[in-house]
C-alpha cells in the first residue's frame, strides 16, 4: 500500500454572504501518483487548491489538511511552498521582460548577502531547464517564448523550490495539442524519475484518462466520487456522469405559451482572429440564427470562444480581421462599432460585470442609462427628472434590491449588479439580446429571477442568446442549443435532443476528430 | 466626496426638515462639503490673524484677480483628471499664448480682438495635438503633456527670443485688470455691480423654481416648499451681499464675470449633459463605457482640446494681468491647477470630482497664499504649507471614502 502524501478532510469554505464553495470535501493523494480533479466551472476545484496552497489561510476554512506526515496550517503561499507544495495557475505568473533564469529564481534568488550570484544562477537554471526539456538560452526574455515553453519555465520554477506536490490548474487550456502532449509527457516523466506527485485540474477529459492514476469528481462543492485506474470504470462517459449528475428539477421557470417567429438575426461564415496571438483564430467559420421570441443557448467549456464570438458580433469589440456577414430581418447589416450594434438593436450583457460592465463608482441611475442617455436628452442636455423616473421604473421591474437609485453599484450584491446590467440593456430596447454568463457568481434565488426575466424577454418577442458554462442552465432556459468548442460550432441540438451527455459528447467528438 | 453632490440631486436626497439636525444627515453634510467648510474656516482664521484685512473688499478683488488664471486652468484640468488623465503642459501653453499675443500686438501692432481669436484658435490646436496622441495613439497623457511642457516652453523662448514683451495696450489689459464700472456703458448706471448681483439672484431663483415644478411634474421627490424658499433666500442674500461688498472698493472685477460664467457653464456640462456623463463614465470604467457604445477616444480627445482652449484663455488673462509676455510665465502653474482639483475632491484614478470642487480647491490655496503674504510669511514657507494642505486634503478624502464603505 503506497503512502498517502496528502489528505484533506472535511474541508468547508464559506464566502461572505453565506455562499458555500466547499462543503465537506475529502481527498486523498498517494505519493508518486497523478491525481486529477474534475468538475464543472464553479464546482469548487480552484477553491480547494487555494485552500491547500495557503491562499486562503488557515482559519478561514474548516477541516484539516494532513501532508507528509504532519498537519498543515498554512498562513501564506510561502508556507506551503516551504513544504514543497507549488501551484501553477492557469494564468501564468511570469514577468514577461525578465529572462528565463531570472523568472525561475524569482523570489528565490541565488544570492549571497543580497548580491545575486549570476554564475550559480545560470548553472542551476540550465540544470532545471534540462530536467523540463526546455532547450533555450537562459538569458532569453520570457515574452519571446510561446505559451507552451512558458509553461515549462513555470514547472522549472516549481522544481527550483524542491517541489514534492505540484498542482496544475488547467495546464493545457491555452496550449495546442502538440504542446499539451509534451507537457503531459513531462509530468509523467517527472513522476517516474523524481517521484513527484501531481494534482491536475482539467476540463480535457481525454487527457485526464490518459495520465491520471485517480480522478476525484467535485460537484457543487462536494466530493462525489474518486475513481481509480484499473479498478473503476475509467472512461470519459463515466466521468461526465459524475460531473453533471445532478437532476434538473424546478430550478428553471416554465416558459409558458410563447410562439417562435421568423429568423431575426443570422450570422454567416463568421471568423475572428485573436488580437493577442497572431494567426490564432478565436472563432472559426461560425453560422447560426435566432428567431423572434426564441432563446438560443451557446454551450461549451471555458475558452471555447463563446465570449469572443459574442463580443466580435457586438460591434467588433473583440478581435481583428473579422470576416463574415450579419443579417437582421433578412437584410445584411454593417456593424463596425458598438454604437452601430446598439443602433441595429443588438445588446450584449458582459460576463465580466465588474471589469467591463458597470461603472462601480457610479449609482444605479447612471449605470442604467449609460448607453441610452441621448434618448433622455434634448440637444445633449439630460432631462434628469425623466432619468430618475426611468431608473426607478426599472429598479422596480427587475426587483433590484437597494436603498434607492442613488446607491453606488459597487456596493450591491452580485445578483443585484447583474440586474442593473439587465436593466441597462432592457431599457435600450434591443431586438437581439446576448447574455454572457448571466448568472455567474450569483446565488440561487437571484438566478431564478434572472431566468424569469429571460422568459419574459422571449415572450415580449425578443431574440435572446444565452451563453453559459453551466450546462444545466443552458439546457434549462434554451429552446435550441449550439455547442461550441475551440472556436467552432460543433453541434446544434433541439430542446428535445439536448441533454448534458449529448452536449458533452459533441465536444468530445470534435476533440477526438481533431486529434485523429 | 464632491461627486456625491453630483450623483445625488440635493432635493431628492434631502430629508424632511424635521430630520435636518439628525446626526446622520449632519455627518454626510460634513463629508460632502468638507473642503468648502475647510475654506470657510481657513478664511475665518486669516480674517482673525490679519485683523480683518483678508476679507476687505480691496483684498477680495485682489485675491480673485490673482488667482483667476489658476482657477481657469483648474476648470480645464478637472475633465482631464476625470478621464483619468493629467495635463502637465498648461503652464507652458499659457506662456506660449502670451508670447504669441505679445508678438502680434506689441511687435506687429495687430488688433486686440483679432489677436484674441488667433490665440484661442492656437489653444484649440495645441489641445488637438495633445489629444490626438493621448486619445488615438494612446500614449499616456503624462508623457504626452510632459513632452508638451518642454515643447511649448521651448517655443515660447524661440518666439520671444529671450526678451520680455511689454506694454500691452489698455484695451488688452481690460479683462484682467478692470472693473465693471470701467465699462463706459455701465459706468452711467449707478450701483451696476449690485444690479448684477440682483440679476444673478433672480436667475438662480428662476432655475430653482423651474426645477421644483418639473420635479412635481415628473413625480420625483421635490422636497418641501420651505426648503425651496430657504434655498432661494440664501442664494439671493449671498449674491446681493457679495456684490454689495465689492462695491465698497471698485465694484465687480470683469474677470469675476468671466470666471462665474466658466464655472456655471462647465458645471452644467459636467452635471447635466450627455457629454459630461460620458466623461465621468469613461473615468470610472473605460471598458464598460466603450461597451455601452460610447466613442471614448473622441470623448478623451475633446477633453484635451478643451484643456488647450482653457490654457489659452488663462494665457490671455495672465499676460493681460502682468501686462507683459515673459519667457518664464506660468512656470509651475500646471501643478497648482492639478493640486486644486485634488484638494477639491477629484480622484487620481478618475471618475470623481466636480468643477465647483476644483474651484474651491483653488481658492483654498489662493486664500492660504494671500493670508500668509499679508502676515509676512515668505514664499518658502508658503510652498511647504501648500504641499502639506494638498497631502492632508487627499488623505482626508481617502479616509472618508474608506469609512463610507
Amino acid at each position: 500500500m503506497p503512502k498517502i502524501l496528502l489528505e484533506m478532510k472535511e474541508i468547508v469554505k464559506e464566502f461572505a454572504g453565506g455562499v458555500r464553495a466547499l462543503d465537506r470535501v475529502n481527498i486523498q493523494v498517494e505519493e508518486g501518483s497523478i491525481h486529477a480533479l474534475v468538475g464543472e466551472n464553479g464546482a469548487g476545484k480552484s477553491t480547494l487548491m487555494n485552500v491547500l496552497s495557503g491562499i486562503y489561510p488557515y482559519g478561514s476554512y474548516e477541516g484539516s489538511i494532513a501532508y507528509d506526515g504532519g498537519e498543515c496550517r498554512f498562513a501564506t503561499i510561502r508556507d506551503s511552498e516551504a513544504r514543497g507544495i507549488v501551484i501553477i495557475h492557469q494564468e501564468l505568473a511570469l514577468i514577461p521582460y525578465l529572462s528565463i533564469m531570472e523568472n525561475i529564481f524569482l523570489g528565490n534568488e541565488q544570492a549571497v548577502h543580497g548580491f545575486i550570484n549570476w554564475g550559480k544562477c545560470r548553472r542551476e537554471a540550465i540544470k532545471l531547464m534540462k530536467r523540463v526539456g526546455l532547450n533555450e538560452l537562459p538569458d532569453l526574455p520570457v515574452n519571446k517564448l510561446g505559451v507552451g515553453k512558458q509553461q515549462l519555465v513555470e514547472i522549472a520554477k516549481a522544481l527550483s523550490k524542491n517541489v514534492k506536490l505540484l498542482i496544475l490548474d488547467e495546464p493545457t487550456a491555452s496550449l495546442n495539442d502538440d504542446d499539451s502532449q509534451k507537457l503531459l509527457d513531462l509530468i509523467c516523466e517527472l513522476r517516474e524519475k523524481w517521484g513527484m506527485t501531481a494534482i491536475i485540474i482539467s476540463h480535457k477529459l481525454n487527457e485526464i484518462t490518459q495520465i491520471a492514476d485517480r480522478i476525484t469528481v467535485i460537484r457543487d462543492g462536494k466530493t462525489i466520487e474518486t475513481l481509480e485506474k484499473g479498478k473503476d470504470d475509467f472512461t470519459e462517459d463515466r466521468i461526465i456522469r459524475g460531473m453533471v449528475g445532478r437532476a434538473i428539477t424546478d430550478r428553471y421557470p416554465a416558459r409558458g405559451e410563447c410562439p417562435v417567429g421568423d429568423v431575426v438575426f443570422e450570422v454567416k461564415n463568421w471568423n475572428v482572429e485573436s488580437p493577442y496571438i497572431v494567426g490564432k483564430m478565436a472563432v472559426k467559420d461560425v453560422n447560426f440564427y435566432v428567431r423572434r421570441g426564441e432563446v438560443v443557448g451557446i454551450a461549451g467549456l471555458m475558452g471555447a470562444g463563446r465570449t469572443e464570438l459574442a463580443m466580435s458580433l457586438f460591434g467588433k469589440a473583440y478581435g481583428r480581421n473579422i470576416t463574415g456577414q450579419i443579417f437582421k430581418n433578412g437584410e445584411e447589416i454593417k456593424v463596425n462599432s458598438v454604437s452601430d450594434a446598439i443602433q441595429h438593436g443588438i445588446a450584449y450583457v458582459t460576463e465580466d460585470r465588474k471589469g467591463s460592465g458597470l461603472v462601480l463608482i457610479e449609482s444605479i441611475r447612471e449605470n442604467t442609462t449609460l448607453p441610452t442617455l441621448p434618448r433622455l436628452a434634448d440637444r445633449g442636455i439630460i432631462n434628469m427628472h425623466r432619468e430618475v423616473r426611468v431608473a426607478e421604473e426599472y429598479m422596480d421591474k427587475l426587483h433590484i434590491k437597494a436603498p434607492g437609485i442613488y446607491q453606488k453599484t459597487g456596493n450591491l450584491s452580485g445578483g443585484n449588479q447583474q440586474k442593473v446590467m439587465l436593466a441597462r440593456w432592457i431599457y435600450a430596447d434591443p431586438d437581439v439580446l446576448i447574455l454572457d454568463e448571466p448568472t455567474r457568481g450569483i446565488d440561487v434565488g437571484a438566478k431564478y429571477e434572472i431566468y424569469c426575466i429571460i422568459n419574459q424577454l422571449a415572450k415580449a418577442g425578443k431574440s435572446v442568446i444565452v451563453i453559459s458554462s453551466e450546462l444545466p442552465e443552458v439546457l434549462g432556459v434554451s429552446d435550441r442549443i449550439y455547442v461550441m468548442n475551440e472556436g467552432r460550432f460543433v453541434g446544434e441540438l433541439s430542446r428535445e435532443d439536448a441533454s448534458q451527455e449529448s452536449v458533452m459528447r459533441c465536444i468530445m467528438q470534435s476533440n477526438a476528430q481533431k486529434t485523429v | 466626496m464632491m461627486n456625491e453632490k453630483k450623483a445625488a440631486d440635493p432635493a431628492a436626497t434631502k430629508p424632511p426638515v424635521k430630520d435636518w439636525l439628525n446626526k446622520k444627515f449632519l455627518f454626510t453634510a460634513v463629508h460632502e462639503y468638507a473642503m468648502f467648510i475647510a475654506l470657510i474656516l481657513i478664511a475665518i482664521f486669516f480674517q482673525w490673524r490679519t485683523d480683518g484685512v483678508l476679507l476687505q473688499p480691496i483684498n477680495i478683488s485682489k485675491l480673485i484677480m490673482q488667482n483667476s488664471y489658476i482657477l481657469i486652468l483648474a476648470i480645464g484640468m478637472l475633465p482631464c483628471i476625470l478621464t483619468g488623465d493629467i495635463d502637465l503642459s498648461v503652464g507652458s501653453v499659457l506662456a506660449v499664448i502670451g508670447a504669441i499675443a505679445g508678438t502680434l500686438i506689441v511687435n506687429m501692432g495687430m488688433g486686440v480682438g483679432v489677436t484674441a481669436v488667433i490665440c484661442l484658435a492656437v489653444g484649440l490646436l495645441i489641445g488637438a495635438w495633445q489629444g490626438f496622441w493621448v486619445a488615438f495613439v494612446r500614449v499616456p497623457s503624462f508623457i504626452v503633456t510632459l513632452g508638451g511642457m518642454l515643447l511649448f516652453r521651448g517655443m515660447t523662448m524661440v518666439i520671444l527670443d529671450g526678451n520680455t514683451l511689454s506694454p500691452f495696450p489698455t484695451s488688452y489689459q481690460f479683462v484682467a485688470q478692470r472693473f465693471l464700472s470701467d465699462v463706459p456703458m455701465f459706468a452711467a448706471i449707478p450701483y451696476s455691480t449690485i444690479l448684477v448681483g440682483v440679476l444673478v439672484a433672480v436667475f438662480c431663483a428662476y432655475i430653482e423654481l423651474r426645477d421644483y415644478q418639473q420635479k412635481i411634474e415628473y413625480n420625483v421627490p421635490a422636497g418641501t416648499r420651505t426648503a425651496l424658499i430657504v434655498r432661494i433666500a440664501v442664494i439671493a442674500f449671498v449674491s446681493v451681499f457679495s456684490t454689495y461688498w465689492l462695491t465698497q472698493f471698485k465694484g465687480l472685477p470683469i474677470i469675476l464675470i468671466l470666471l462665474a460664467f466658466l464655472i456655471a457653464f462647465y458645471s452644467f456640462i459636467c452635471r447635466r449633459t450627455v457629454f459630461g456623463r460620458h466623461v465621468y463614465a469613461l473615468g470610472g470604467n473605460e471598458r464598460a463605457t466603450q461597451l455601452s457604445g460610447i466613442k471614448t477616444k473622441w470623448v478623451r480627445f475633446i477633453v484635451f482640446v478643451n484643456m488647450g482652449l482653457m490654457a489659452a484663455v488663462a494665457g490671455l488673462v495672465f499676460s493681460a494681468r502682468l501686462n507683459c509676455a515673459a519667457p518664464s510665465a506660468g512656470t509651475g502653474f500646471e501643478l497648482d491647477a492639478i493640486a486644486a482639483c485634488y484638494i477639491g475632491g477629484a480622484s487620481a484614478t478618475g471618475g470623481v470630482g466636480t468643477i465647483v470642487g476644483a474651484v474651491v480647491g483653488g481658492l483654498v490655496m489662493g486664500v492660504l497664499n494671500n493670508g500668509m503674504s499679508i502676515l509676512g510669511i515668505g514664499i518658502d514657507w508658503q510652498q511647504g504649507i501648500k504641499g502639506l494642505v494638498l497631502l492632508a486634503a487627499v488623505a482626508f478624502d481617502i479616509y472618508n471614502q474608506r469609512n463610507k464603505r
